[in-house]
């Protein structure tokens, strides 16, 4: 949390885009399909600021559920989130609750 | 992923008879069936869920191309079937545009990664301008399966 204050911190200093960047963990078992995608784009499209989320390989649109759904994030997966623009923090808090605290109103994995 | 692991070339449909999203799917699911890839008798009962799924939320995500799916203890592998419609489908697109290119879906059940792992592949191509083309101008299943192959050997097709 320190490390993000202060990143948007700068941003404002310098009068730049407010850039805040977490990493989220997909905690549903059937992972990031269709469905948890499309909640996930309805989620980064109620903010104004650019969405981007990266895994290890690929960093795509937060906002196109066809550029996430080639994230492939499996349960476990943890995904890197960039969010861009003067909402960046609400967008980065809305977004954390969906996927870690709600986790897609999907089941976790059985143990 | 590759298509070739998961597209059942056998049940490519290179153009529709059914002008309409249900139509479309029982089409495809039917020619799965014929096909051999879907468990006996599990044809109708596949056809309404995929369709149940499809009134759930549109798969049709834009730029002229659906892909509707369901899991189902049907098949123990993921398994494809392509559809192509020159006329074009209404699918309730999010971009509100007609399709004409369906990719048909089926996931195991128990194997929640590798449908993540078949989707991806699909849109990671279909994401491609060029490959959305080069696959609505495909007029036969044997042009659709070398397409696919190609994408296979080229990721930025």
């Amino acid at each position: 949390m320190r490390e993000q204050d202060l990143k948007m911190q700068a941003g404002q200093d310098s009068l730049a885009k407010l850039v805040c960047e977490t990493e989220l963990e997909i905690k549903n078992a059937d992972g990031l399909h269709m469905r948890p995608a499309m909640q996930f784009v309805d989620a980064a499209s109620q903010f104004d600021c650019d969405v981007t989320v990266s895994n290890s390989e690929n960093s795509v649109d937060g906002k196109s559920v066809m550029q996430m759904s080639m994230l492939a994030a499996t349960c476990g997966t943890k995904l890197k989130i960039k969010a861009e623009g003067a909402d960046a923090q609400k967008a980065v808090d809305a977004l954390r609750e969906l996927v870690e605290e709600k986790h897609f109103d999907e089941p976790t994995p059985k143990v | 992923m590759k298509f070739a692991d998961f597209v059942c070339f056998d049940a490519t449909i290179p153009e529709l008879k059914t002008g309409d999203r249900d139509g479309v799917i029982a089409e495809l699911v039917a020619s799965l069936d014929k096909a051999g890839r879907l468990g006996k008798g599990r044809c109708q009962e596949i056809v309404m869920v995929v369709i149940k799924r499809e009134k759930e939320a549109s798969t049709g995500m834009g730029k002229g191309v659906a892909v509707p799916h369901v899991k189902h203890q049907a098949v123990k592998d993921v398994v494809a079937a392509i559809g192509q419609s020159s006329a074009g489908i209404d699918f309730s697109a999010l971009d509100k545009q007609l399709v004409y290119s369906v990719i048909l879906l089926i996931s195991p059940v128990d194997n929640p990664d590798k449908h993540l792992q078949a989707m991806e592949n699909i849109f990671k191509h279909l994401q491609q301008e060029k490959f959305r083309r080069f696959l609505r101008q495909s007029q036969t299943a044997e042009q659709i399966e070398s397409l696919l192959r190609e994408a296979d050997e080229n990721p930025s097709l």
